[in-house]
């Protein structure tokens, strides 16, 4: 398990432990945190999952697949630290892990 | 606003409009009413990662059961609405008590198509629309086994492809004379049946089953007056409606709940969202849509509705299907009149199609090519109008274009 600690946009703190192999986006929709959508359910078919990894933890991620990029040029108000949750493995070298949540996905 | 809200049906627009309904503020109890003994969860990766192996079935859920809790949604699994009763308004169930509602939700959904020719019934046949089909599908899914699949869908591909991936001797029978000829252009079904075929798949096209045949269980099929020897039939030939309890209570339905822009039947109590409905859509006409995106949005349309926010329903409608590495992805409703654009080159396995109707963009399919199916999708919803040389230039960068 790890442990991956979720900031939404009005601040509040969700500590939630994530088993390997799930995705991000998963871990957060398992544990009711709000405001990922993910409306396609982590086909990578919908940009609903945004969020912005702290940058402290980008170097320990792995690099974005083109077809995340390619979604991710379409969230709202992207940053250089923002990542598709749906399409980051949750591994135990993550523990730990911030990412923050934008105000909305659509 | 303490009113009460029965949802019948337990898949993706229930799990959404639960969320909707508190989301927008309604504070009514929420009764969710479901016929298999899961909550809502998600179909897609059934027919892929699931039926592979790799796609744990706890993953395949849409929210926690402490979501219900805080929600304040009751769960009632393995229960059954035999009717509804308008009058009374009140929903019976099939052990036969009648709960009554103020609000009530149809999320009903489909359920699959059956073949009807002789030898149907054997077992041995497959269909696949729940966890119990890929459950039952999976003990039989071995290397070496050969496996005829009915129909040359979104379905049947998806099957095949994780069927060749898992060493099984795959056959595709299906009855137009090209692949998905419902959901996508020619030129997309060619692309996608050289894939199969180059991935060893069997494509018998133009050819209807007339009968399966076996001692007992499934043996073979005879199909285009040939016999084709197989182990596992899966059919994947289509869908239908549930929407019977709908009609016995006297409302509308053509192949489809007739619903309003807000998700609303004739009946001002009753709403119906998903797969179940038949709406008019942004383009005008009555359609009914399979796809998660519009059962995701008319439930929340119906949410706004139910909590007095009402905002018509116009979203393009977006599909994707996954077959091998190839990412499918597909935005708007293209018409058989509409002029098609070609971008990118079908060889490097990365282009798109695009649907230009009275010169503005009214569907794209993508494959491989995201960004071509992202641009697109906000083209459709603004009516761009864009200029088919343009378009058809990749060395111009696609965000370019317009």
């Amino acid at each position: 398990m790890a442990m991956i600690i979720f900031i939404t946009h009005d601040g509040r703190e969700h500590v939630v432990e994530v088993a390997p192999g799930w995705s991000l986006m998963e871990g957060a929709v398992k544990n009711r945190v709000q405001g990922i959508d993910a409306d396609c359910g982590g086909a990578c078919a919908c940009a609903t999952c945004h969020v912005y990894v702290d940058p402290m933890w980008l170097p320990a991620l792995p690099p974005k697949s083109d077809i995340e990029e390619a979604m991710l040029d379409f969230a709202l108000v992207t940053a250089p630290n923002s990542r598709l949750s749906c399409q980051i493995r949750v591994t135990s070298d993550l523990d730990g892990l911030i990412v923050r949540i934008p105000v909305s996905q659509h | 606003m303490s009113r009460k809200l029965i949802i019948v049906g337990a898949g993706q627009a229930a799990a959404q409009a639960v969320q909707s309904l508190r989301t927008e503020g309604f504070d009514g109890p929420i009764t969710l009413i479901g016929e298999e003994g899961y909550g809502p969860y998600q179909r897609p990766p059934l027919s892929k990662a699931y039926l592979l192996g790799t796609f744990e079935r706890e993953r395949l859920f849409l929210k926690s059961d402490a979501f219900y809790r805080e929600a304040d949604c009751e769960l009632l699994l393995n229960a059954r609405v035999t009717a509804i009763h308008r009058a009374e308004k009140t929903a019976e169930l099939a052990d036969g008590r009648r709960l009554g509602y103020d609000t009530l939700l149809l999320a009903t959904g489909t359920r699959v198509r059956r073949l009807t020719c002789p030898g149907a019934d054997l077992p041995g046949m497959h269909y696949l629309r729940d966890i119990a089909d890929v459950d039952g599908l999976r003990t039989v899914f071995a290397a070496g086994k050969r496996i005829a699949i009915v129909g040359g869908g979104f379905i049947g591909l998806e099957v095949a492809a994780v069927a060749v991936k898992r060493g099984l001797d795959v056959s595709v029978f299906e009855a137009m004379d090209r692949l998905m000829a419902r959901s996508v252009s020619q030129l997309v079904s060619d692309f996608i049946a050289a894939e199969h075929a180059k991935a060893g798949v069997k494509l018998i096209l133009r050819t209807c089953v007339e009968a399966v045949e076996g001692d007992g269980k499934v043996e073979r099929l005879r199909a285009g007056g040939k016999t084709h020897d197989a182990d596992i039939v899966l059919v994947g030939i289509g869908v239908l409606p549930n929407d019977e309890l709908a009609t016995h209570a006297g409302l509308a339905s053509q192949d489809g709940i007739v619903v309003d822009q807000h998700g609303r039947t004739r009946d001002p109590a009753i709403f119906a969202a998903g797969d179940c409905t038949r709406h008019v859509g942004r383009e005008g006409s009555a359609i009914r849509l399979e796809c998660v995106q519009n059962a995701i949005d008319q439930a929340k349309h119906c949410a706004l509705a139910i909590a007095g926010k009402p905002k018509p329903y116009s979203e393009v409608p977006w599909f994707w299907s996954d077959q091998y590495d190839l990412k499918l992805q597909i935005a708007g409703i293209a018409r058989p009149s509409d002029r098609m654009v070609l971008r990118g080159d079908p060889a490097a396995r990365k282009f798109s199609v695009f649907h230009l109707r009275d010169g503005v963009i009214a569907a794209v399919e993508a494959v491989n090519a995201a960004p071509d199916y992202m641009l697109g999708r906000k083209w459709i919803a603004e009516a761009q109008r864009i200029e088919p040389d343009r378009l058809a230039d990749s060395t111009i960068p696609i965000k370019q274009i317009a």
